[in-house]
């Protein structure tokens, strides 16, 4: 067996898919990437299926040598990309051979960076993905963040057929900013008619700071305390973006790693897309919140993916 | 056919309302209507969430809309089969109740006025029924406890509650299946291994199921595999 080794894992690197559905029954979460748009965009610059298995590095840090040829692109935060210590573009692909070493600094801008590799990473499945989760102890390797000396497995006959294939880019006007402004839309449900519409008013108004302790679980917000009118509640379903408001009144946008049931008030839920942002900010970083109908919500979506598919007519042959 | 209202949660998900209230036939409809859904919907599904009183239906949004899911949501649920009642299967839970494994059990008991035999009692007097799983893998949520029992979940939650951990909050009651955060109130500890991903079915018990509490002393615990 043959891949990529782990000689610096970095503050905190795991493997991730496309993430786990249909399992929420089991109180699995279903996981995936913090960023969806990053992470599409590696696997597409090496014509991966989307979806595939890829390496989620928060803030940098990482050092991989190469023990097989193969093809990587790292898409996301911009984190100092080094292929033998030459310094290399993000967002796309480049061919490594086997004894090449992989250097990746700390992020400049952004939180989260994907490596993906040609024909994506070869994880067993658990209950129907290799996606990570930490606090569940499922996917990856072991359950657990990656460590230094373990072997990250290629598809193999993927990985090679593709170093004699072209190379892909993304013209630089297509990176994300994630240094602009952030209004995060919401679509509003769940309890929100029981916070009063004044309370709503004020919640639209108010600049919320991302908290430090924010992490793939949820985005923990500080900002004036915000007050529902009701206070039990039985358990419930919480969708991606989901904001609950627990008694302290700080909202918490919960994300990839949410918990599957939760018994707060919830406001509404976070656009995909922009939930996508809010994975890149620092904690620290203030943003605030818009209503958006749900009307309005799938045409934002439909809009990227078309934009996605014209971005992706207008990739540089390198 | 209990009623029922449909609302938006999110971008790609709806969520179904029957009465919202913890009862055996309220939770029976949530499963039947859950099996129904995913016959119905499978060509746009991602997820389907049930819990106490809810239906968490989550779509492609790239494939269809709230509409459609909607339309279909609610044509699916009118030819639900009433007639079809699921009988979950009987668990019985061995738990070696004490205060050296169950930390809160001095405090319930001077709480209600009870001994802490009395507290134990009442714990293992009900059939639970299994109203939802979720919050972390393997977490069900049984009810209902008894009212005497009934007691609020702690100020500040602990940072370490053991694996196995049995526990109540207000009149629900559960079995921590790993060593995590929580702040329900701790009785006992099981010996059961509560969710084992390389085991078919990775858990004990399903929602529907009736569970039964059983005392065991120390020593069968041990046997059974516990750890204090």
């Amino acid at each position: 067996m043959s891949g990529f080794r782990i000689e610096q894992p970095g503050l905190l690197c795991t493997l991730q898919d496309q993430g786990r559905f249909g399992q929420s029954r089991l109180g699995l979460t279903t996981a995936g990437p913090a960023d969806g748009h990053a992470f599409r965009w590696a696997n597409a610059l090496l014509g991966n299926a989307p979806g595939s298995c890829a390496l989620e590095i928060t803030l940098g840090g990482l050092q991989l040598s190469a023990e097989q040829d193969s093809v990587i692109a790292v898409c996301g935060a911009a984190v100092p990309l080094c292929i033998n210590g030459k310094p290399k573009a993000l967002w796309q692909g480049h061919a490594v051979r086997a004894g090449d070493r992989i250097e990746l600094g700390m992020a400049t801008s952004g939180v989260r960076a994907y490596l993906a590799v040609a024909g994506g990473f070869s994880v067993p499945q658990q209950f129907g993905s290799s996606a990570t989760v930490l606090r569940e102890g499922i996917g990856g390797l072991d359950g657990g963040k990656l460590q230094a000396g373990q072997l990250l497995p290629l598809t193999k006959p993927a990985a090679k057929a593709m170093t004699s294939q072209p190379l892909f880019a993304l013209p630089e006007r297509f990176w994300p900013d994630y240094q602009i402004p952030l209004t995060l839309r919401l679509i509003e449900g769940y309890q929100c008619e029981d916070f009063s519409v004044a309370e709503r008013q004020r919640f639209y108004q108010q600049q919320y700071r991302i908290s430090p302790k924010s992490d793939r679980m949820g985005c923990r917000l500080q900002g004036p305390p915000l007050h529902c009118q009701r206070s039990r509640m039985l358990s419930e379903g919480i969708c991606y973006g989901a904001v609950q408001v627990p008694p302290d009144g700080q909202p918490i946008v919960l994300l990839s790693d949410r918990q599957t049931l939760g018994g707060y008030p919830k406001l509404g839920s976070v656009l995909s897309l922009d939930c996508w942002q809010l994975a890149q900010r620092p904690a620290g970083f203030e943003l605030q919140f818009a209503a958006i109908s749900i009307e309005l919500a799938h045409n934002a979506l439909h809009l990227q993916e078309q934009r996605f598919w014209q971005q992706h007519s207008q990739l540089e042959v390198l | 056919m209990l009623n029922y209202s449909i609302q938006i949660a999110g971008e790609n998900s709806l969520i179904l309302y029957p009465p919202q209230q913890m009862s055996a036939e309220v939770n029976q409809w949530v499963l039947a209507a859950c099996q129904q859904i995913e016959q119905a919907l499978a060509d746009v599904l991602l997820d389907v969430t049930p819990s106490y009183a809810s239906i968490l239906v989550s779509y492609n949004p790239l494939q269809t809309d709230h509409f459609s899911v909607k339309t279909r949501l609610k044509k699916a649920l009118a030819e639900q089969n009433t007639e079809h009642q699921q009988i979950g299967k009987l668990v019985e839970l061995p738990v070696y109740y004490s205060e050296e494994s169950g930390p809160d059990l001095a405090r319930l008991a001077k709480l209600h006025q009870l001994s802490i035999e009395q507290v134990i009692a009442l714990h293992q007097a009900p059939l639970y029924r299994v109203y939802a799983i979720g919050f972390a893998p393997g977490f069900a949520y049984m009810g209902e406890v008894d009212e005497r029992l009934a007691t609020p979940r702690l100020d500040s939650p602990r940072a370490k509650v053991p694996k196995g951990a049995v526990a109540i909050a207000d009149r629900q009651t559960a079995v921590y299946p790993a060593e995590s955060p929580g702040g329900w109130n701790l009785l006992g500890l099981c010996p059961l291994q509560f969710f084992d991903p390389a085991k078919t079915p990775s858990m004990p018990v399903a929602v529907g199921d009736q569970v039964r509490f059983t005392a065991i002393d120390k020593a069968e615990f041990l046997r059974l595999g516990g750890v204090v």
